[in-house]
């Protein structure tokens, strides 16, 4: 197997990368471009942590081929952030207590940017499906909803 | 004076997780760094006879360790030093670690893991404690026993006769796997002349440094441990990262480069440590009056292969074991027993969460044969102030459990919904129910364990009156960073943006005790504020920027530490094993309601309060956070998670089909504290990190009972389990 060159954007921004075509977009992200907020969890697509956008679609970069990516517009935490200014979701979860340990936190808050694009101010029960994908550990998920709420809201 | 504690301030390192720029030691990266992976015993127990290197993989490009390698002894110091860092000649588990390889590339040394054949003669192998403690095969000291401890108040014996009922069973509880969703994971640099340089996700970064000392020659300053962010720890990450930093070290030692060591979701599973099974026995007498007369109590915990720290995670369960109860006679007898599994580890509870599991189970069957409600038998027997508990421990604080009850059964509507649920579930297939659980929890390490560890906290302040925490309190999610902020900003008066914290790293801060047994609030954070006092004598009385400056000119750096002192009238005696067990106890009342599917035997939590009196809260939203997150892992080790063991090794090594509770799972959970201020903490506050997972389980297997009107008494409690109760 080869490395073939791969074309997308990522974050906005044109993106050219040599990479094999079965490489997870999770490690080309990471280690080709640097992009560590991505993170993994599982490894199998469970945990949700290494979630992105692809074209819009919450996507568990752990299972993505890159070859699958090429051409398309990829999402990642760090597109969230504007002249380091925090998207209304980052403040959110800081403000909330959304976010404890953080290691599920950037997937977590992509899950929602998904899920207020689809519904700009979900019921109780579409924010517990629409982050029934992503899995948190200290939470109890409690703070999470009251963050998603506290964004829709904003 | 207090300001800020009691705010709900943002979080010291928010900005960074939210963003994704927090750095985890798999965001780290340095130039040459190999890639190292374990090789592990694919059998439980046997006699390695040869390690062949197959598959014509280029070998010689890979750095290779074994036990031979090791420059000081294989032992990962801790307790026992039973525990070998690689297994020399002998393997006691599956998943023991036998081989260590290293290379530049990530994908072939991964690769390489599965060409390595380990010619293994197996040796026959014990999995239950039954077998364990029945010696059939003895694989452990004489007589497979790790430890045992003996609890006496009263005289037991002599009650029975007394009794208008007594009342017998027997309880189990499961593995759980903690599930932090970042998994172990280090890097380590360094050789003989420069010495080690640990970077990794950890909960204690001294107990790394004391291990290698033991495996490594070199002095203590030579060794220098550093925390990274770390993702979630909840005890996996309190002993074994001094495994894989051992390991990471090693191949750091012979190969001479940088060496990162990052387990992958199975192998974390599959290793790493669990919470201990249990087994406990009760025997309960009661008077006429339903009032206990007796606490016959046998606990036993599966402590795995070797020792690691069985025997204290077995003396707070058994401490735990009489629960917040008034009994004049009770007896704690306990074992923890060696079976050629993993090593069972520290989880939050450590031993608390099994033992309580028991009592608050048997309370209800007690109850029950008594014709007394459950909250009846148990208002009858609280402990009160001035009381002793099981220990012989007097209460010293104003704890009014009555009212707590009474405050949690409100909240949760539970009188109106018992009768509620009792009318409709005769027509429904769906059956509703409701339960609860009372008990407490031990702040701090047991006993004698804070004098012996002798913390030291410490705070500097720049000439600008900015202040640096100088601790090796982990923040692991759970709010480290903020809350001793916040407590030093109070204790001098400044703003909580002038208070920072450093990076936990041995080379830079003193070592203020593990981040374990609900300590880091009660015991650092009243440390970090006696060295925070200790900075305004230093100055005269008064902190001021402008003092700051002139000490700073005249006398050098502006330093103050602090060392653990206990509060005056605690005694411990560790031969009788009486005394006062803990400085000090939250309390709980945690209420659950469930539904019950009698068709497809699924269990649903729907409602759940917590209701806890844990001193003074430094941070309500970080509190609740503790709580709530807490109950949900409570709720998984209850009904959702199970280990599955095949031959000592974990069968469902996955996220895939080990399922813990997701955002669908968890009901609301309705969080309360009343805050008693407690007179030796920081600012009044007491531990809390630990107390949540003691209370879900019994709350919800209490519920099940409710709804199904059939005992239920083992966790976790999985669908074809209640199937058969609900057949029964």
């Amino acid at each position: 197997m080869h490395k073939v060159p791969i074309e997308f954007r990522v974050n906005g921004t044109p993106r050219k990368v040599d990479a094999y075509p079965m490489e997870r977009l999770l490690d080309v992200l990471r280690e080709e471009l640097g992009l560590r907020g991505t993170k993994e969890g599982c490894g199998e697509g469970e945990c949700g942590a290494c979630s992105v956008l692809v074209n819009g679609e919450l996507v568990n970069s752990c299972l993505v081929p890159v070859l699958q990516a090429a051409g398309c517009d990829v999402l990642t935490i760090e597109g969230l952030t504007k002249d380091s200014n925090l998207h209304p979701l980052q403040k959110a979860f800081a403000l909330t207590g959304g976010a404890q340990c953080g290691i599920c936190t950037p997937g977590m808050i992509l899950a929602s940017y998904q899920l207020l694009d689809r519904h700009p101010h979900p019921t109780d029960e579409q924010i517990r499906e629409g982050l029934a994908g992503n899995l948190c550990r200290c939470t109890g998920y409690q703070k999470i909803f009251d963050a998603v709420r506290e964004a829709a809201a904003r | 004076m207090s300001q800020i504690v009691g705010q709900s301030v943002p979080r010291k390192e928010g900005r960074g997780k939210v963003t994704g720029e927090a750095k985890y030691v798999d965001d780290l990266s340095f130039s040459g760094m190999l890639y190292g992976v374990t090789v592990r015993s694919p059998v439980a127990r046997g006699r390695i006879r040869n390690i062949e290197f197959t598959g014509g993989l280029p070998w010689d490009q890979f750095t290779i360790a074994t036990a031979q390698d090791i420059p000081g002894e294989n032992i990962v110091a801790l307790i026992s030093d039973d525990q070998p860092y690689l297994a020399a000649g002998i393997v006691n588990h599956p998943e023991e670690p036998v081989l260590l390889l290293a290379h530049p590339d990530k994908y072939l040394v991964e690769k390489a893991r599965s060409f390595v054949r380990l010619d293994i003669d197996p040796l026959p192998a014990i999995f239950t404690m039954e077998d364990s403690l029945a010696k059939k095969e003895v694989i452990w000291g004489d007589d497979n026993i790790f430890k045992t401890f003996l609890v006496e108040k009263g005289n037991v014996d002599a009650a029975w006769s007394e009794a208008a009922h007594i009342v017998e069973d027997e309880y189990r509880t499961g593995a759980q796997e903690q599930l932090y969703i970042e998994t172990n994971g280090v890097i380590a640099s360094g050789g003989p002349e420069q010495g080690i340089t640990i970077w990794g996700s950890m909960q204690c970064p001294y107990y790394i440094h004391k291990a290698l000392l033991k495996a490594f020659p070199l002095p203590p300053e030579k060794i220098r441990v550093i925390q990274m962010e770390t993702g979630g720890g909840f005890g996996g990450k309190e002993e074994y990262p001094s495994m894989i930093a051992g390991h990471a070290a090693l191949l750091a030692w012979k190969s001479g480069k940088p060496v990162k060591m990052i387990y992958d979701r199975a192998e974390d599973m599959l290793a790493t440590t669990k919470r201990h099974p249990s087994r406990t026995r009760i025997k309960a007498a009661v008077s006429r009056d339903g009032k206990l007369l007796a606490l016959d109590i046998a606990f036993d915990i599966d402590g795995g292969a070797y020792a690691t720290l069985s025997a204290v995670v077995l003396s707070r369960g058994t401490i735990h074991a009489a629960g917040p109860y008034l009994c004049p006679n009770v007896r704690i007898r306990s074992r923890a027993v060696a079976t050629n599994a993993p090593p069972h580890g520290a989880f939050r509870g450590f031993g608390a969460p099994q033992s309580i599991f028991a009592l608050e189970r048997h309370m209800n069957k007690i109850a029950r044969v008594a014709g007394l409600a459950p909250e009846e038998f148990r208002r009858r027997n609280f402990l009160h102030h001035g009381e002793t508990t099981a220990t012989g421990q007097e209460i010293r604080e104003d704890v009014k459990l009555e009212q707590l009850l009474d405050r949690a059964l409100e909240l949760s509507d539970y009188h109106a919904k018992t009768k509620a649920f009792a009318a409709q579930n005769k027509a429904s297939k769906i059956k509703r129910g409701i339960g609860f659980a009372t008990f407490m929890h031990g702040a701090g390490f047991t006993g004698s364990g804070e004098r012996y560890l002798q913390s030291v906290a410490g705070v500097e302040a720049t000439a600008d009156g900015r202040v640096r925490i100088l601790v090796s309190s982990t923040e692991i999610g759970q709010g480290t960073n903020t809350i001793l902020s916040q407590i030093v900003a109070d204790t001098l008066g400044i703003g909580y943006d002038d208070v920072e914290v450093a990076q936990p790293d041995t080379g830079e801060v003193p070592n203020s005790g593990p981040t374990v047994a609900s300590r880091t609030c009660m015991v650092v954070g009243k440390l970090v504020e006696s060295a925070a006092l200790g900075l305004k004598r230093m100055l005269g009385g008064e902190y001021t920027a402008a003092a700051c400056e002139r000490y700073i000119r005249q006398h050098g750096p502006l330093k103050s530490f602090s060392q653990y002192e206990a509060p005056p009238r605690i005694y411990w005696d560790d031969d009788a094993y009486r005394g006062d067990a803990y400085g000090a106890f939250a309390w709980a009342v945690y209420v659950a309601e469930v539904a019950v599917d009698t068709t497809t035997c699924e269990i649903h939590v729907d409602d759940f309060v917590a209701l806890q009196e844990i001193g003074c809260v430094i941070h309500p939203i970080l509190a609740a956070g503790q709580i709530e997150g807490g109950v949900a892992q409570g709720i998984g080790y209850a009904v959702y998670e199970n280990v599955v063991w095949k031959d000592g090794r974990m069968a469902n090594s996955q996220m895939t089909n080990y399922i813990m509770p997701t955002s669908v799972d968890v009901p609301r959970i309705r969080v309360y504290f009343e805050e008693t201020p407690y007179e030796y903490g920081p600012l009044g506050a007491k531990g809390i990190g630990e107390l949540p997972i003691d209370g879900p389980a019994p709350a919800v297997l209490n519920a099940i009972e409710n709804a199904i009107g059939a005992p239920v008494n083992e966790i976790p409690l999985m669908p074809e389990m209640l199937m058969e109760a609900v057949v029964a």
